[in-house]
């Protein structure tokens, strides 16, 4: 069994609507440090023995992220 | 012509209902389809009706767009079929890059459902083919309804002719920060494909249809494809 973390976020330009609204409610708590905040997914998937990462990508094209709107990053642990 | 119009119904559709309503009122034959059907011979024209299909999980449309219907779907659409997708139809229909873009959560993180103007662009879309500047209202009923595309692609769409509706003022006009309520890039309501065939919304025309529900706006876009499909059976 292998455990793969996957980070989906939204591509470079696009509106994170979620992760403005957390930005400016940071900024509203006085945390004027606070440059910026992405807001994304993260997912655990769960893989037998004989899957592979090029499956894992596979899965994340077709659907666990939209390639129009999203990036994603694997990465691969032990389970 | 008796045009029959195929009503798609998902796990978490539910305006399917109001769809067949609005054809029938308008004349027009309107079945449901089930999304484990595969079968859409029979059918004038598919619709994809709005709703939280597989309840919006992973993102809105991107677990409907793998039901067994959407391969036919894709297969109708090919052959030059007219398939309209109304707010999560749209979803769906941009899910299954069947329509370019995507649909982002609304930009105040609200669920907004109201009445909305829209006007109508040059299009190459079939499903309407009113003035450019025609004003429309229908209302909207979404939580992520917020168009938005990679830069080539929104000059692509725009030279292409595949803007089809922006939202706008009351008069037509547009506001200088924008009129989308949801935020919607360049204040895009609904677009359509190169082929203008498959057009996708995010207000809803088929509540606007029967005057007992609150206006005849959304009528055109059943009659127009209505008249195009008799004008090539001619």
């Amino acid at each position: 069994m292998a455990l793969y973390e996957i980070f989906v976020t939204y591509k470079k330009g696009i509106f994170d609507p979620p992760g403005a609204t957390a930005s400016r409610a940071l900024a509203n708590l006085g945390y004027d440090e606070v440059g910026g905040v992405k807001i994304g997914k993260y997912i655990q998937l769960e893989v037998a023995d004989g899957g592979s990462e090029a499956r894992v990508a596979e899965m994340c094209d077709k659907l666990l992220a939209n390639p129009v709107i999203e990036d994603y990053r694997i990465v691969a642990k032990e389970a | 012509m008796a045009v029959r119009f195929g009503v798609v119904i998902f796990p978490g559709s539910n305006c399917e209902q109001d769809v067949v309503h609005a054809c029938h009122h308008l004349g027009f034959g309107a079945e449901y389809v089930w999304h484990g059907d595969t079968d859409l011979s029979g059918f004038d024209a598919v619709v994809l009706p709005g709703g939280f299909s597989y309840g919006d999980y992973i993102r809105c449309g991107a677990v409907a767009r793998f039901s067994p219907v959407m391969a036919e779907v894709v297969r109708f659409a090919e052959r030059g079929g007219p398939v309209l997708g109304i707010c999560n139809g749209f979803q769906i229909l941009a899910e299954a890059h069947l329509l370019p873009g995507a649909l982002l959560r609304n930009k105040g993180l609200k669920f907004i459902c109201k009445p909305v103007h829209l006007r109508a662009e040059t299009s190459v879309c079939r499903w309407l083919d009113l003035p450019a500047g025609t004003v429309l209202a229908a209302p909207i009923n979404h939580n992520e309804g917020n168009f938005i595309c990679d830069a080539e692609t929104l000059e692509r769409i725009k030279a292409s002719g595949q803007v089809v509706l922006r939202y706008c003022e009351p008069n037509g006009s547009r506001a200088p920060g924008g009129s989308a309520p949801n935020g919607a890039l360049d204040d895009i309501a609904g677009v359509c494909n190169e082929r203008g065939n498959v057009f996708g919304l995010m207000p809803h025309p088929e509540r606007v249809v029967d005057p007992a529900t609150g206006g005849t706006d959304g009528q055109a876009f059943f009659t127009t494809i209505v008249r195009r499909l008799a004008e090539v059976a001619g």
